[in-house]
């Protein structure tokens, strides 16, 4: 759709990446690494080939690093909470299934929130539903209603944070609706995100793209 | 220093003793690749002490290989663990008929 | 010279907390009633313990080379140990290695029983 072009400049984010990466691996910044780090990267990403991921149209750098500190912080406080539970002497934790239906349709967010939730101990996807952006998981230590309650809470306020951070206007745009039915204020408004929402329709689920990207 | 790092590593030592046992009493397939799994990240933290404690880095690229190759173990042994059940689906397709004995116990299964 | 001894120190603590963690995902192991349960104790301490570890090589050396392959060894282990606790936890539910009576509850079996009903019931539905 978007021509030879478009597919290539797509694909700048993941070359620069991979070559900082090579960078990181050899500890130096030459001429030479970088050559063959941009080599390997065009290499790798031709042999390899992956379909391109839908970028957001917009990023946060102030909500990146709120999820990166709010991320960390969560994953130790649950590794020791997973830790006691494994200690605890006085009973084996009770663990349940949950269903939680997400906001956002866009692949990236779905992937990047079940990577989140299932680092952080305590929660492991066991299913994820591209379609209907639904995810499984299972979780420990949830004893009574109130917990499976809680946890799916945790999973919807991971997905608003990433989606603070790099979600697409689109995306916004769906979490805020979910967030006015639990009678929520909106995660994000602005003139920018309402000048979008009023050039960009609501349409059904079944026009967007397969990477669930708003269609063009 | 010296204290810790010994302490640390009979920490490290019982932790990996105990995912022997579980990789030795199973039950299943799945539970020995779970234990196997973590026996391997137990590695990956010894060697981290130690670096510490002998103050070098030469065992770093090891580190880094098994972190990035330890899950191609898990990810072909839960493929080949889901591929069984499927060729089990097939035989029990009309519903009645359990699961072939032989089967499940390869497959391990809670008892 | 006092600033090594602080540094020390608390590489020491960042490496007595991973062990300790190390140690409880063992415990966790050996104790959680079935396979889902028994994958949480096993890898995610561990990624919390393993980053304890590496933070104490890290305080120990303080040179960038070294923080930045420490970097890269955690960063391949945060992205591929969802993917494996993943097809770990999937391949356990299908084949049933949970055990269901200590479940609280099962979203996923309704949705799955729905579907096999669909498909078994309606031959429209069924795939080719």
């Amino acid at each position: 759709m978007s021509g030879v072009r478009g597919s290539i400049w797509r694909q700048v984010p993941l070359l620069v990446w991979l070559v900082v990466l090579w960078l990181f691996l050899w500890d130096q910044v030459s001429v030479l690494s970088i050559v063959t780090g941009l080599v390997l990267a065009l290499l790798v990403t031709r042999v390899f080939y992956l379909p391109p991921v839908e970028l957001p149209d917009r990023v946060n750098p102030l909500g990146v690093l709120l999820f990166i500190v709010r991320f960390i912080v969560d994953l130790v406080r649950a590794s020791f909470q997973v830790a006691w539970m494994a200690i605890d002497p006085r009973r084996v934790p009770t663990s349940s299934i949950i269903a939680v239906q997400l906001s956002t349709k866009s692949d990236l967010s779905l992937t990047l929130t079940a990577l989140a939730v299932s680092l952080v101990p305590g929660s492991l996807i066991v299913e994820a539903d591209r379609q209907d952006d639904i995810l499984y998981l299972h979780a420990l230590g949830t004893e009574t209603p109130e917990d499976v309650e809680q946890v799916r809470a945790g999973v919807l306020a991971v997905e608003e944070r990433i989606v603070r951070a790099i979600g697409s206007r689109d995306d916004v745009r769906r979490v805020n609706l979910s967030r006015a039915e639990r009678s929520l204020p909106p995660l994000i408004t602005g003139r920018r995100q309402s000048a979008w929402e009023s050039r960009h329709p609501m349409v059904p689920a079944e026009q967007y793209t397969p990477e669930g990207g708003y269609p063009e | 220093m010296n204290i810790v790092v010994y302490i640390a590593g009979a920490l490290f030592a019982v932790a990996a003793l105990f995912a022997v046992v579980r990789i030795w009493r199973g039950p299943s397939i799945l539970d020995r690749m779970v234990a196997a799994d973590m026996l391997l990240s137990t590695l990956i933290c010894v060697l981290g002490a130690e670096m510490v404690y002998n103050h070098h880095t030469r065992t770093l690229p090891v580190a880094l290989v098994l972190a990035m190759f330890a899950f191609v173990g898990s990810v072909s042994v839960a493929r080949f663990a889901t591929k069984q059940k499927d060729a089990e689906a097939k035989h029990a397709d009309d519903g009645a008929s359990p699961l072939d004995p032989s089967l499940d116990e390869l497959a391990g299964g809670e008892k | 010279m006092t600033a090594d001894i602080w540094f020390e120190v608390a590489s020491s603590v960042c490496l007595l907390i991973g062990a300790l963690l190390s140690l409880a995902a063992g415990i966790g192991l050996l104790r959680f009633p079935d396979a889902l349960s028994r994958m949480h104790a096993a890898t995610k301490p561990q990624i919390a313990g393993l980053a304890f570890i590496l933070l104490a090589v890290a305080l120990e050396q303080r040179n960038w080379a070294t923080v930045s392959t420490l970097f890269l060894v955690m960063l391949f282990q945060m992205l591929t140990a969802p993917v494996a606790a993943h097809m770990i936890g999937r391949a356990a539910y299908r084949t049933r290695h949970l055990r269901r009576e200590l479940l609280l509850t099962d979203e996923l079996a309704d949705v799955v029983d729905r579907a096999s009903h669909d498909l078994a019931t309606d031959p429209a539905t069924r795939p080719k």
